[in-house]
C-alpha cells in the first residue's frame, strides 16, 4: 500500500471527509451559539433538528409551497425557542450547569415524542431540488451536494460572525457570554436575549435539519446526528463558532480516512466511535479544545 | 441526615437499621409468596437490576461528582464477561463468574475514566460516550464475545448457587436480591467511609480536596471502578436473571439515559435514591399503557405509546428537576417527617 499509493483516490477520500465534516460542523454551531450565552450544553439540538426537518417535510408533502413551508417552520421553531426559555430555562436560571444539561436531555424526549406523534414515524425522502451528480474537479470527483452544503454552512457562519460583531442585539449576546452579571448590572434584559438565541438555534437546526434530511431520509435517526456533533464540540471548544468549523473539518477528514485505510483492520464500522477516540486523544494534550476559551469548572 | 432528622424528638427515631431489615424479610419471606409471575418478570426484576445500576452510577456521579453517559457500556461489559467467564472457565461457580466479571467491568472503567484526569463537566461527560459507542461495536463487531451466534446475541446460563438451582421468576427473583442486598449494602458502606468522604470533598471541591491532602487522580478512578464494578454486576443480573437473552444493541445510549435518569429523579449522592427512581422508571410506562389503554382503548396503539412516554419522562425529568432538584428521596423524607410530626401534635 505505501509502496503504490494512490494520490488521487488519497485526496478523494480527504475531500469527501471535510466535506461530511462541514454536515457535523452544522449541527454543531448550534450547539455553540447556545453554549457561549447561556452555558448550555443543548442536549436537544438533535431533537430541534428532527423537529425542524419532520416539520418542513410534513408540510411540503401537505401542498404547502416550498418557500412558505420555510418561513412556517421558522416561525414554528422561534416559537419553540421562546416556549423552551420561558417553560424550561427561566425556572432554572442559576442552577448549575449539569442541571441545566439533564432539563434538555428532558427537552430532547419531549421534543422527540412530540415531533413523531404529530406528524408520524414513517421516514420522509426530502429533495432539495439539488442534483446528486459528482463534479470533477482537478481529476478528483465531488458530490455536488457536499458543496452545496458546505456553502450553506460557510454562508450561515458569515451571518453569524456579522450578526454577532456588527448588531446591537449581537453585542449584547457577546456580553452576556462574557459575564451574565455585568449584563444584567447594564441594563441587558435576559429573557429576551436568550429567546433570540434559542430562536438562532431553531434557525441553524432548521438548515442542518434540511441538509441532513435531504441525505439521511427525515426519520427518527436524524436525532442521533447529535452524537456526530459532540466531538466536534469536545475537539473545538463548546463556545467558538470557529472551533465547531475546525474540529468539523478535523473530524470529518480524520473519520473518513481512518475507515478508509484503517478500518479494516478492526473489521470495519469504526466511525461509531472514532471520532470520539480523536477527540479524547488530542484533549488530553490540550484540555480545553482547539479553541475553547477556559474549562468548565467543576459540575 | 441528622440535619434532617434533627427536629424529630428522639423516642420517635427507630434505629436506622430497623427499615432495610424489615423490608429484606417482608422481600424474602412474603413476596415469594404472594406474588405473581407478572410482578417478578416485569416489574422487580427489572426495578433491581436498573436499581442497581442506579447505586453505581451514583456514587461515581451523585458522590464523586464525575458525570457519565456510558453507564450502558459497563452493564454490557459486565453481562458479557459474566457469560464468557461461565461459558470458557470449567467449573468456575456461577458466582465467580459474577465477580469477575465486576472486575472486568472496573477495568474497563478504568480505562475509560482516565480522561476525568484532565477533563472536567461537560467535556468529561462526552468523552464517557466514547465508552458507549466503543464497548457496543467492539461486542457487536466481535463474535467471539458471544460465541459465535448471530448478531451478538447471548443465553443466560442456568442460575445456581452451590449447586442449588434458581429456575423460574422466583429463584431469579431470590438471586437478584441476594445479589443487589449484598453489593447495596457494601456501597451504604463505602460512601459512609473514609472513601465516600473523599469522593465528596472531590465532588464539592476539588482543589480544596487536594489539599488536605486527598490524592485526587487516585480516588477518581477509584470511583469510576467502583461504580463500573456495580454498573457491571447489575449488567450481570439484567442479563441472566431478567431478561435471559441479551444482545448488544439492548444496552444502548438509550439504557444509559434511564440509568442517569433514575438517579436524577430518585436524589443524587443517595443511595436509597436509586432504588425509588428505579421503582418510578419501571412502574411508570406500565401504569401509563394501562391508563392508556383504559382511557382511549384501541386508538392508543403501540408507537403512539412510545411516543407519549418519551414526552411524559421527558416532562417528568425536567419537572423534578425544577420542582424537587434533590430528587425523589426528599420528597420521600419531608412526607415521612409530616407524618411524624402529625403523630407527634395529636
Amino acid at each position: 500500500m505505501i509502496t503504490d499509493f494512490d494520490y488521487q483516490f488519497f485526496i478523494e477520500v480527504l475531500v469527501g471527509g471535510l466535506l461530511s465534516g462541514v454536515m457535523y460542523s452544522l449541527v454543531a454551531i448550534g450547539f455553540v451559539l447556545i453554549y457561549k450565552t447561556s452555558g448550555v450544553l443543548n442536549f436537544a439540538q438533535g431533537a430541534l433538528l428532527l423537529f425542524a426537518a419532520l416539520t418542513f417535510v410534513s408540510l411540503v408533502e401537505r401542498g404547502v409551497p416550498f418557500a412558505l413551508a420555510l418561513v412556517a417552520t421558522f416561525a414554528i421553531m422561534v416559537a419553540i425557542g421562546i416556549a423552551i426559555e420561558r417553560t424550561v430555562l427561566r425556572p432554572l436560571t442559576n442552577k448549575p450547569p449539569i442541571t441545566l444539561f439533564m432539563a434538555t436531555l428532558g427537552l430532547s424526549y419531549i421534543i422527540e415524542g412530540a415531533a413523531q406523534l404529530i406528524w408520524g414515524t414513517q421516514v420522509h425522502g426530502l429533495d432539495l431540488g439539488i442534483e446528486d451528480v459528482p463534479l470533477e474537479v482537478g481529476g478528483v470527483l465531488i458530490s455536488q451536494f457536499d458543496i452545496f452544503a458546505a456553502v450553506a454552512a460557510a454562508a450561515m457562519v458569515l451571518l453569524l460572525s456579522l450578526f454577532f460583531r456588527y448588531t446591537r442585539i449581537g453585542l449584547s449576546f457577546r456580553a452576556v457570554a462574557d459575564d451574565q452579571f455585568a449584563a444584567l448590572a447594564v441594563g441587558l434584559r435576559l429573557p429576551l436575549i436568550w429567546s433570540t438565541v434559542w430562536a438562532a438555534a431553531g434557525l441553524v437546526a432548521l438548515v442542518a435539519g434540511l441538509l441532513w434530511g435531504a441525505r439521511l431520509g427525515v426519520q427518527f435517526s436524524l436525532s442521533l446526528v447529535v452524537l456526530k456533533a459532540l466531538p466536534v464540540l469536545v475537539l473545538g471548544g463548546f463556545d467558538s463558532i470557529l472551533g465547531a468549523i475546525v474540529g468539523g473539518l478535523l473530524i470529518g477528514a480524520s473519520e473518513k480516512l481512518a475507515e478508509v485505510y484503517i478500518g479494516d483492520y478492526f473489521g470495519g464500522g469504526i466511525e461509531s466511535w472514532f471520532a470520539y477516540v480523536v477527540a479524547l486523544v488530542f484533549l488530553l494534550i490540550r484540555p480545553s479544545g482547539l479553541f475553547g476559551q477556559k474549562l468548565v469548572e467543576r459540575v | 441526615m441528622t440535619a434532617m432528622t434533627s427536629d424529630v424528638p428522639p423516642a420517635l427515631v427507630l434505629p436506622k437499621w430497623i427499615a432495610p431489615v424489615l423490608l429484606l424479610a417482608f422481600a424474602y419471606g412474603v413476596v415469594p409468596l404472594i406474588g405473581s409471575s407478572y410482578l417478578f418478570e416485569a416489574i422487580l426484576l427489572p426495578f433491581l437490576a436498573l436499581g442497581l445500576a442506579g447505586v453505581g452510577l451514583n456514587i461515581l456521579t451523585g458522590y464523586a461528582g464525575q458525570v457519565s453517559l456510558g453507564s450502558a457500556a459497563f452493564m454490557a461489559a459486565g453481562a458479557f464477561a459474566a457469560y464468557n467467564f461461565n461459558l470458557r472457565v470449567e467449573g468456575l461457580p456461577l458466582v465467580g463468574s459474577i465477580v469477575l466479571a465486576g472486575f472486568v467491568a472496573a477495568a474497563i472503567g478504568i480505562v475509560f475514566g482516565l480522561p476525568s484526569l484532565r477533563l472536567r463537566g461537560f467535556y468529561l461527560a462526552v468523552s464517557t460516550l466514547a465508552a458507549q459507542f466503543f464497548v457496543q461495536w467492539a461486542l457487536t463487531k466481535f463474535s467471539w464475545f458471544s460465541n459465535n451466534s448471530a448478531s451478538g446475541v447471548i443465553d443466560a446460563p442456568r442460575l445456581s448457587i452451590a449447586g442449588f438451582a434458581l429456575d423460574g421468576a422466583v429463584g431469579r427473583y431470590l438471586f437478584a436480591l441476594t445479589v443487589v442486598s449484598i453489593l447495596t449494602f457494601l456501597a451504604y458502606r463505602l460512601v459512609s467511609s473514609q472513601t465516600g468522604r473523599n469522593f465528596i470533598a472531590i465532588r464539592d471541591n476539588e482543589t480544596a480536596a487536594r489539599i488536605i491532602g486527598i490524592p485526587v487522580l487516585k480516588t477518581k478512578l477509584l470511583a469510576f471502578a467502583i461504580s463500573s464494578f456495580i454498573i457491571g454486576v447489575a449488567g450481570v443480573i439484567w442479563a441472566f436473571a431478567y431478561l435471559r437473552t441479551v444482545e448488544p444493541d439492548g444496552f444502548d445510549l438509550d439504557r444509559s439515559f434511564q440509568i442517569l435518569f433514575i438517579v436524577i429523579i430518585g436524589g443524587l449522592a443517595s443511595i436509597r435514591g436509586a432504588f425509588f427512581g428505579a421503582a418510578l422508571i419501571v412502574v411508570f410506562p406500565l401504569a401509563l399503557s394501562r391508563l392508556g389503554g383504559f382511557l382511549l382503548g384501541d386508538v392508543f396503539d403501540s408507537g403512539v405509546l412510545d411516543m407519549s412516554q418519551r414526552i411524559v419522562l421527558g416532562a417528568l425529568i425536567i419537572l423534578f428537576l425544577i420542582l424537587e432538584p434533590d430528587g425523589l428521596v426528599a420528597l420521600w423524607d419531608r412526607v415521612r417527617r409530616r407524618l411524624l410530626f402529625a403523630r407527634q401534635s395529636t
